[in-house]
């Protein structure tokens, strides 16, 4: 059964992921018409952009650079990067555990964050902090990554300066990661003075990135324990003579949870897409800050790899969230 | 009726607090006035420099100058007037752009839903590439190609966006077409189009102005973005966003120059939000989705 | 003889109308006392009063409710939580959603057990397999494993009659336990209820619209209309003799195996006047509504 649906959710990936690399070779290499002059700058001279041309085979037919291209991607080769100098591939893996890394701390964030307060608020039903939580999560609905980001830099950061607010680990320790992901690797092999100093640069992007989807998982999660709070089987459990706690967590929030996953789901993709953002306000050194360099600096190679890449991350992510879904909606029947 | 019995739902306060809509709507009303009248309202030109007056406090600090009431930048421009020229920016881009990509979204959502068949498997299948993208990075990468300016920004949304309103007017119209009273216009002989136009949309109508409220909050937030970037308008122009970016890199010595663009983006995004969702809640008591 | 529920003139008020005016009566230990009345006439509100989970609209005017001779009718949340599943147990109507969907079978009746006695894992495990021989559960391990979407109907309520003498209490209210079954499934229930109670020698408060089923397995009964006790007695002497008219009405309202449904005779119109006058008059005496 499984074993089927994982089958037809990769065959189902095939078109999706030649859509994609069809828009990316649309977006960079139809659409401005010139993106040698784009990448050469404006000070190249007209042998520089005919070399660049030749070089990256610009002056071919469309269709026959299509299948170059296709086929390079399917060699994971995306090429060489113009400012760097070395494979794109390359400076993608290495940035790539920051960003997995980053995503990953700020996902548990926001799940703890978002059922502490849809816990709080139905605990405290009709007092003053189920107001809190409310007007929190309108707050952190309304308030992009991005700027929370910014309104912890000006609090944390320089108001009452307690926190780093750049890098990934302070330069001045020295750590050769075997695997990229400081955080973990750092804790297992017991360097405490490096995990404490990337666990305070990762805290508050991990967290900008955490609250809007804190905030909507607190709301739905809410609404769903309002519900459950409903059911009989609450009222046999209060006759059971259990606490109020203790039901809202043990007895209550099982139930809610399956739906709450099933509608929040989907705002993952959207957090691992804040990364791009929040990195480079935080001089993360994960993709998401080296895309924007790329942008910045028209490297074209580097661009494609990074959007890429980002694709592919987003349709496994997909496809992982569509199979939770098939695993979960047996048990949604009954919840 | 129903057997009562000791195990039964006790009352429930509702959800849907009545101020919200109202509160929406007063920040916006807000918002598009001080984007009609700034010039009238701003007290400097925006872009005037005057290198004497630079980092000039807000009105409740020491050293405040009453003719700048919320202070000046580094380059001794008025923020109060390089706010208001802001919303100008913000509201004129969330209007456009929301407007466009629910054009788009809408029509390829009628489609969609009302032919299936190959029709909508070509149009979901086009949303579910888009969805691949993240959308930040995206609009980036595209302003970026299409060269910066307030019209690439605007396409930027609505190419990205059009997938919100697409989706959710698909769903809606799936729902719809198998409604008895589409059936009754096919019946009467209304043709394809005057059936999608006449029948099925207006019952779309307020889904579509929930989105909108909603989607010109997201544009304003895509538009400060990309100006924080630095690929929006020139940067002597005044965007909230430009003005968080330009706040930035003087965070130290005047952190109110930061704070205040930020303010006025939360505020308008926090009104939209209210009016999208109340409006919501208000046109449709079960809440959809 | 001991009284293990004394119910003492009771009132109750929601939103200031009167739902149970004065109610009175008694169970003994070890007896099985029917609470008998149509739809709204109180007694789902007797027995939540006892349990302790009124609605939150409603307030105790007066009167009086003991447990075992002590008085529970203000306790407090903490010592309440110490007698309900212990002193006090309910086997709720509707066996299809009073079972937590989440857990498995076991779970639901060990937690009580360990909430109450500190059972370990293995004492509680050992004991709730002995409660599912005890209601006639055929292969208990395996129903153990399951959970409750996996079960019938009539498997549930057994499991619910199980957690509700999980911890051997005094007193048991049974809220209409069969209604929710077929016919045959409620009689082998109702066997079920009445054969452990009489082995445990626990009091039932029996809560319920079907004269046939007090007939059945309850000892004494109280009949309520509109709030009101109309008729009190063992349930020999209130079916030879019924007192008040209205018992006899609910009697010919009673299906009986013996008799066609047609035969059924409704409570006369000129009967539900008198007393919903009496109500009122009762009302204007004790000052409410």
């Amino acid at each position: 059964m499984i074993g089927r649906q994982v089958a037809l959710r990769l065959l189902l990936a095939f078109p999706t992921l030649f859509g994609v690399a069809l828009i990316v070779f649309i977006l960079l290499r139809v659409v401005p018409g010139d993106p040698i002059a784009m990448m050469a700058g404006v000070t190249a001279t007209p042998e520089e952009i005919e070399r660049l041309r030749g070089l990256y085979g610009l002056d071919r037919p469309l269709l026959e650079q299509f299948w170059a291209y296709l086929g390079q991607l399917v060699q994971g080769d995306f090429g060489v990067s113009i400012t760097r100098r070395l494979p794109v591939t390359e400076l993608i893996f290495e940035r790539l555990p920051a960003t997995i890394e980053l995503s990953l701390f700020a996902m548990a964030l926001a799940v703890g964050l978002g059922i502490a307060l849809a816990v709080a608020a139905t605990y405290w039903r009709g007092r003053a902090a189920e107001r809190m939580t409310d007007g929190f999560s309108a707050f952190g609905l309304a308030v992009p990554d991005f700027l929370w980001g910014l309104i912890f830099i000006l609090i944390l950061g320089v108001l009452i300066p307690v926190l780093p607010i750049s890098g990934r680990v302070d330069p001045s320790l020295s750590f050769s990661s075997a695997t990229g992901l400081y955080l973990i690797e750092s804790f297992f092999r017991g360097q405490f003075d490096v995990f404490v100093s990337t666990l305070s640069r990762i805290v508050l992007p991990a967290l900008s990135l955490a609250l809007p989807l804190a905030a909507i998982i607190a709301r739905v999660l809410k609404s769903s324990l309002a519900e459950v709070m409903q059911q009989d089987y609450i009222l046999l459990a209060r006759v059971k003579g259990f606490g109020r706690f203790r039901i809202v967590m043990r007895d209550a929030l099982r139930n809610a949870l399956v739906p709450t996953v099933a509608l929040t789901a989907v705002q993952f993709t959207f957090l691992v897409g804040g990364t791009v953002l929040v990195e480079r306000i935080f001089s993360f050194p994960g993709l998401g800050n080296m895309a924007i360099e790329a942008v910045v600096n028209r490297d074209l190679p580097l661009i494609q790899g990074v959007v890429i890449t980002f694709a592919l991350i987003f349709i496994a992510l997909n496809m992982l969230i569509d199979l939770t879904y098939g695993l979960l909606n047996p048990r949604l029947r009954h919840g | 009726m129903a057997e009562r019995r000791i195990i039964q739902a006790t009352g429930m306060r509702p959800l849907v607090r009545p101020g919200r809509v109202t509160l929406g709507a007063t920040i916006l009303a807000l918002l598009a006035f001080a984007a009609v009248f700034a010039p009238l309202l701003a007290p400097h030109n925006p872009i005037d420099q005057d290198l004497m007056v630079s980092f000039l406090p807000p009105f409740w600090s020491d050293g405040a100058d009453p003719a700048y009431p919320l202070g000046t930048d580094s380059l001794g421009r008025d923020v109060l007037s390089r706010l208001l020229y802001g919303a100008r920016i913000a509201l004129t881009v969330a209007v456009i752009a929301a407007f466009l990509a629910g054009l788009l979204g809408t029509v390829l959502g009628l489609l969609a839903g009302y032919f299936g068949g190959w029709v909508d498997a070509l149009i979901s299948r086009i949303v579910d590439i888009w969805l691949s993208f993240p959308p930040v990075l995206l609009s980036i990468v595209l302003v970026a190609v299409i060269g910066s300016g307030l019209h690439s920004v605007i396409i930027a949304i609505v190419v990205i966006d059009w997938t919100r309103f697409c989706r959710v007017v698909r769903a809606e119209v799936m729902v719809q077409r198998n409604q008895d009273y589409v059936a009754a216009a096919v019946t009467i002989g209304l043709g394809r189009w005057r059936t999608i136009v006449s029948e099925i949309l207006p019952n779309v109508a307020p889904l579509l102005i929930v989105l909108f409220s909603l989607e010109m909050g997201i544009a304003i937030i895509v538009e400060a973005i990309l100006s924080f970037v630095g690929l929006s308008v020139p940067s002597d122009f005044p965007t909230w966003g430009g003005l968080i970016q330009e706040g930035r890199l003087y965070v130290n010595q005047s952190p109110w120059l930061m704070v205040f663009p930020m303010v006025c983006i939360i505020l308008s995004v926090l009104g939209l939000n209210a009016l999208g969702d109340g409006l919501r809640h208000r046109l449709d008591p079960v809440m959809r989705r | 003889m001991n009284d293990m529920l004394a119910i003492e003139a009771l009132r109750i008020t929601i939103a200031g109308r009167n739902v149970l005016r004065d109610v009175s009566l008694a169970v003994p230990q070890g007896h099985v006392h029917g609470l008998v009345g149509e739809s709204g006439a109180g007694k789902t509100m007797v027995a939540r009063a006892v349990l302790g989970i009124l609605p939150a609209a409603a307030r105790v005017i007066s009167g009086h409710i003991a447990f075992d001779g002590a008085e529970i009718t203000h306790m407090s949340e903490r010592e309440r939580r110490a007698l309900l599943g212990r002193g006090i147990a309910l086997i709720p109507q509707d066996p299809m959603t009073a079972l937590n969907p989440a857990f498995r079978i076991e779970h639901q009746i060990v937690d009580v057990l360990r909430h109450h006695f500190g059972l370990g894992r293995t004492a509680a495990r050992a004991q709730a397999l002995e409660l599912m021989h005890q209601v006639h559960i055929r292969a208990p391990e395996r129903v153990l494993r399951q959970f409750p979407h996996e079960l019938s109907g009539g498997m549930r309520q057994r499991v619910l009659i199980a957690i509700a003498f999980a911890c051997r209490p005094k007193l048991i209210i049974a809220d209409e336990p069969s209604t929710a079954l077929d016919v045959t499934v409620q009689r082998q229930v109702l066997r079920l209820i009445k054969h452990l109670q009489a082995r445990e020698n626990t009091a039932v408060l029996f809560v319920t619209h079907n004269l046939g089923v007090v007939a059945k397995i309850c000892d004494t009964m109280t009949v309520l209309h509109a709030g009101r006790v109309v008729e009190e007695g063992s349930v020999e002497a209130c079916f030879e003799r019924p007192a008040h008219a209205y018992t006899r009405a609910l009697m010919a309202a009673t299906p009986r195996y013996d008799q066609p449904a047609a035969a059924l005779a409704p409570v006369p119109e000129a009967l539900s006047r008198d007393l919903a006058d009496e109500a009122t008059a009762w009302d204007a005496r004790h000052g409410a509504a």
